[in-house]
């Protein structure tokens, strides 16, 4: 028996030599298929749409038509939590006007405002408002989404208002009963997203509270946080405001309901804009970047920002 | 001429044979290639992937620390609560799930009357065949209730203890005890009924009753297929990942029964979504010590267990 085993070792070692020589060059693929997907989803929904009324189609070939002229390429650097966003923007937007190339670079807000002030790329994207001294040097703050969180908790839950506080202190730990925060007595369960997540790393950086929080269930969609919520007494945890309904309760932030008329006034803390900033007004960059935000406000391109869970601005 | 007809048709069937025989082996050979290769290219793959990691992080950093914190301002690596939940939970789950298949194995193969096991048998048959993301379903419905009211018992008034609404190892770990059942006790029940009608009959007739006849004859003349089914459990238990990362609550934290906790495997598909750059790459490493634990663990109970193996003709 253990002679069969030294054969077999022998063998299995002599075929991983033999096969060194066909493995050269498996870098590692399979990066942006969410974005690539969200792309389909669109283009489906769009299709659809134009075989609905043949006028539509008409504009859409003008359009194409338009495209094939244009050229040139579109840097983009920046938030890295617009990374889904932007990779989905750039993937259609280059179906679209195949002449085109855009990169985008996933530096920061800040480091993506710089770069385009600084001229090296043409947009600068920054998931926070752009702050008056950058406006002052020439950044124009374009608000092409908005990106909304709710908190929620299971629908029996008798607590359906928390000042910002009370969820700091429930994220990190300080609170684990509701009947600190003027709940019946029953233990807290956090629930939230895995790390690399969008959601979560917005909901932690607008309440201040990156890498400081104490999740008992982390799970990696957001259906899965609505199922766990909704299932669990006492649990409470957060999702993009598009995809609420009965099975949770929604819970009010300083007195104000995560509404989508609430977030566009501003008066609700859960929510971020998406700013592409431009280094002088966007009329007059480049052609390829005009197109991009024409794109954008565009059936497809509000189709593009929706299919991505964000919330179009006014 | 109906004779030469004859001697044609055997010529050409033989030849005809003789093709097929050549063909056949060829086939066969490709077949045990191919096997071979997509092991030794997985390997390869896996190295590749998952070492650069351990260069840009560290051994020490990946493998002894706790801290998980992969996108943090100053991100951290620590795998070592993770390796520890894959060990605890795969060694409880192997502690419940291989008494209970054994003692089912013995029961089918020895103890049931035809009609009884004629009812189990094809139980533990649908029962490996039901798809890992059904257990995970209704461990969610059924199991994490049902763990929540017991940790709402055992941890009222703690001012310690995380509550996790039931998604905890205890959880993971009878989720994965049942899905190791089948697994072994086919494998058990299958070896046993091979042994050689002589051993049980000789040890009936030196006055041994059934049961020591089963416990102390049967059982070891039994236990390299034994082995080969738990070596075959710990493995199914040690890979799954879509069952238990719905039921055990997927936080980095030390395994405890009643800790939200998340395995190795359950670690890379809770994060593989979002993850770039070195966090992606410390992924691919987690995947690259999951498939080192497997072959460690398949060596070790091969070579351990087996040892002192005796043949019964």
């Amino acid at each position: 028996m253990k002679k069969n085993n030294v054969t077999k070792m022998l063998a299995a070692a002599g075929l991983a030599v033999c096969m060194l020589g066909s493995l050269t060059g498996c870098g590692g693929s399979g990066q942006g298929t969410s974005a690539q997907s969200i792309q389909q989803a669109v283009k489906q929904e769009n299709e659809a749409a134009k075989a609905e009324t043949g006028e539509r189609e008409e504009n859409g070939e003008e359009s194409s038509e338009g495209a094939a002229d244009l050229s040139g390429t579109i840097t983009m650097a920046g938030s890295t939590s617009m990374e889904k966003f932007a990779n989905a923007l750039a993937e259609s937007f280059m179906a679209k006007y195949p002449g085109v190339t855009v990169t985008a670079e996933f530096t920061g807000s800040s480091a993506g405002i710089e770069a385009v002030l600084a001229g090296s790329v043409d947009i600068g994207n920054s998931s926070r408002s752009l702050k008056e001294e950058e406006k002052a040097s020439g950044a124009v703050e374009n608000i092409v989404a908005i990106d909304g969180i709710a908190v929620v908790t299971d629908p029996a839950n008798a607590v359906t208002a928390l000042t910002t506080e009370q969820l700091q202190d429930i994220y990190t730990g300080k609170v684990k009963n509701w009947s600190e925060v003027g709940g019946e007595d029953g233990a807290i369960v956090v629930v939230g997203r895995e790390a690399g997540s969008g959601t979560r790393d917005a909901f932690e950086e607008l309440l201040a509270i990156q890498d400081r929080c104490a999740y008992a269930n982390e799970l990696d969609s957001t259906g899965a946080v609505m199922a766990k919520v909704a299932a669990t007494p006492g649990a409470i945890g957060y999702v993009s405001l598009d995809v609420l309904d009965d099975t949770v309760q929604t819970i009010a932030l300083d007195d104000v309901e995560p509404t989508e008329e609430n977030i566009k006034a501003g008066s609700y803390l859960l929510s971020r804009p998406f700013v592409m900033a431009t280094n002088g007004e966007a009329a007059k960059q480049s052609e390829a970047v005009q197109a991009m935000f024409d794109y954008l406000k565009s059936e497809e391109g509000q189709d593009l920002i929706k299919a991505v869970g964000l919330i179009i601005p006014d | 001429m109906g004779q030469k007809n004859m001697g044609n048709t055997y010529m050409s069937g033989r030849g005809r044979i003789r093709a097929v025989e050549t063909a056949a082996q060829i086939i066969f050979t490709v077949c045990a290639f191919f096997a071979v290769i997509a092991v030794a290219s997985i390997t390869l793959y896996m190295i590749a992937n998952g070492v650069p990691a351990f260069f840009k992080v560290g051994v020490r950093e990946i493998l002894f620390s706790s801290v998980w914190k992969p996108t943090a301002a100053e991100p951290s690596f620590g795998i070592l609560y993770i390796i520890l939940t894959s060990v605890v939970g795969t060694a409880m789950a192997i502690l419940i799930g291989v008494p209970i298949g054994l003692l089912t194995a013995v029961f089918l193969a020895e103890v049931a009357p035809r009609r009884l096991a004629a009812i189990v048998r094809p139980a533990v048959e649908l029962l490996a065949g039901i798809p890992s993301v059904i257990y995970g379903l209704l461990g969610i419905m059924l199991l994490n209730p049902i763990m929540y009211k017991w940790e709402q018992r055992l941890f009222r008034g703690s001012e310690t203890h995380q509550f996790t609404g039931g998604a905890n190892l205890l959880s993971a770990v009878l989720v994965l005890a049942i899905m190791i059942l089948p697994t072994v006790i086919n494998i058990s029940e299958s070896s046993l009924k091979a042994l050689p009608p002589q051993l049980k009959a000789s040890s009936l007739a030196l006055g041994a009753s059934h049961v020591q006849t089963i416990f102390q004859v049967m059982i070891p003349a039994a236990k390299p297929g034994i082995i080969t089914a738990i070596v075959l459990g710990v493995g199914r238990a040690v890979g799954e990942a879509m069952a238990i990362s719905l039921v055990s609550g997927s936080s980095v934290n030390f395994p405890l029964p009643f800790s939200s906790v998340r395995f190795l495997t359950t670690a890379i598909v809770s994060e593989m979504g979002y993850a770039s750059g070195l966090h992606r790459q410390v992924l691919f490493t987690i995947g690259l010590v999951l498939f080192a634990f497997i072959m460690i663990v398949n060596v070790l109970l091969n070579g351990i267990l087996k040892k002192g193996d005796t043949e019964y003709d």
